[in-house]
């Protein structure tokens, strides 16, 4: 599965509900208050565990975790050949 | 000199950036002591003369904020035992009414311990970190109380939340940190923005299917919720199955200040031996004490005005529901009026003072954004002709912002979210 399409379901799984519908690239997660900046912390680990990197905790802002497109930065920062 | 004026505008700017997008929070002056009639002053500071208004914005549940028993108690405690004790609890802070207090509250709450702190906000702060270890994991729900969430940030063990009062999605929670030393599932028993309650029933089960611990925040239930006014354990019939509650004094329980943990002894104990709101700050005041001994003797004596409340709720959910207000449901002294818009909720509080009701607007980022809130809190102390003074109101102001019997979808298509 493509990291954008992995993200995307993520997110929709452990954050939105059933009928919502999924977020867009560029859709705002954080700043819009679909995700707070507390439970951004099962984002951080799935990341980590999918792409078998350490995201440092000064990286994992929530404006780095605002989008998916910025998230999808923030993983090839340390796994430059994740697709 | 080391409040430059680069400080100072810094500053300046912040606030002002507050001010630009509605979140800066203004203070009103209440001229009386606390109750359902007060005197406010609105704005404030310009020479408004305070007007009288019903409080439906309290914590005071059970209207024990300014009881006269309450008040003679805490004069007499204050005669007894002093203003203050100018110590810690384990210098030479602990007076024996400060035992009796918490002897009393574990007998209400039904459990093996309680252990005092000055608020239910350093109870939450300094629980986590005394009772856990990096080895172990917390998992929240989303919807908990801010100094929980602090408390979590102060505490080393590993955190991980779970979708509000989403049962299955706690499960696959706890399948996931199987391998922790210790699990806790920590909740509120009834959430202070929507009014529900916390599935604790559910979450025991859970709990002993997983080997966790549960932590419950009462705060918002203490002295009413359940038959006899236990809290959310009550309610849920799970009654000695919580390890661990926290809860305040500042609300149903006299309303002056004051929390405590209450629990499993061990765990109350390391509390007393490590938690360091508990260990760093003042005893709580004796005068406080006394109320409060006072307190639990009332609500240990008579259900009388819980169950009144519960009277109190019931009217006003269905006064609310028949003028055709869109309400989250629910069954405490919490009771959302639903407007979504942020400034919807702002204009119909501010409407709504003007017509003697004291309430407030609640947004985004309190709440959820678009989903802006009157948060209405009933009292034991609200007699019916309050009651029917608020639901006139009310009527009328909804009425005029051409709410009444919309729904959701139609109230946001009118005003946006």
């Amino acid at each position: 599965m493509a990291m954008e399409e992995m993200i995307t379901q993520y997110v929709k799984d452990e954050y939105l509900e059933d009928d919502d519908d999924a977020p867009g690239l560029d859709d705002p997660l954080i700043s819009s208050g679909i995700v707070d900046s507390f439970s951004m912390v099962s984002l951080k680990t799935f990341l980590e565990n999918k792409y078998d990197i350490k995201i440092p905790d000064d990286k994992a802002t929530p404006e780095a975790f605002d989008t998916v497109r910025k998230i999808m930065a923030l993983v090839r920062e340390y796994r430059p050949e994740a697709q | 000199m080391a409040y430059s004026d680069k400080a100072r505008s810094q500053y300046q700017e912040i606030l002002g950036g507050l001010s630009e997008k509605g979140l800066f929070k203004e203070e009103r002056y209440i001229h009386s002591m606390q109750g359902v009639e007060i005197e406010v002053e609105f704005p404030v500071g310009k020479g408004v003369k305070p007007a009288p208004v019903l409080n439906f914005c309290a914590n005071n549940y059970l209207g024990l904020s300014s009881h006269p028993d309450v008040v003679a108690a805490a004069h007499e405690g204050l005669g007894d035992r002093g203003y203050g004790m100018s110590s810690v609890r384990f210098i030479c802070g602990t007076q024996d009414i400060h035992r009796t207090l918490e002897n009393k509250l574990t007998s209400f709450l039904e459990t093996e311990d309680t252990v005092l702190f000055p608020s239910c906000m350093d109870a939450n702060a300094g629980l986590f970190e005394a009772v856990l270890t990096p080895d172990d994991v917390m998992l929240s729900d989303r919807l908990v109380h801010a100094s929980i969430v602090d408390g979590m940030k102060l505490c080393s063990a590993k955190y991980d939340t779970f979708k509000h009062s989403d049962m299955k999605h706690l499960e696959r929670k706890l399948q996931e940190f199987q391998t922790a030393r210790q699990r806790m599932i920590i909740t509120d028993g009834v959430f202070s923005m929507d009014g529900d309650t916390a599935k604790l029933d559910e979450i025991c089960e859970l709990a002993d299917k997983y080997d966790a611990m549960v932590m419950v925040d009462d705060s918002h239930a203490s002295g009413f919720i359940g038959k006899r006014g236990k809290g959310t354990h009550e309610a849920c019939g799970v009654l000695g199955r919580i390890d661990v509650i926290t809860t305040t004094l500042g609300k149903a329980l006299g309303g002056a200040s004051g929390g405590c943990v209450s629990g499993r002894k061990e765990m109350v104990e390391m509390c007393r031996q490590k938690a360091r709101p508990y260990l760093f700050s003042n005893s709580v005041a004796p005068v406080i004490v006394a109320g409060a001994n006072k307190v639990l003797d009332l609500i240990s004596a008579s259900t009388e005005r819980r169950d009144k409340l519960e009277w109190n709720t019931n009217y006003w959910r269905e006064g609310l529901t028949k003028a055709g207000l869109d309400l989250k449901a629910g069954n405490t002294p919490i009771v959302p009026v639903m407007l979504y818009n942020a400034k919807l909720a702002q204009d119909v509080a501010r409407d709504l003072f003007y017509e003697g009701i004291y309430v407030i607007g609640f947004f985004f980022p309190v709440v959820a954004n678009g989903a802006a809130r009157i948060r209405t809190q009933l009292s034991a102390a609200h007699d019916k002709h309050h009651l029917d003074k608020a639901l006139e109101a009310f009527t009328k102001i909804g009425d005029k912002y051409g709410i009444l019997g919309l729904k959701k979808d139609e109230i946001i298509a009118k005003y946006g979210m």
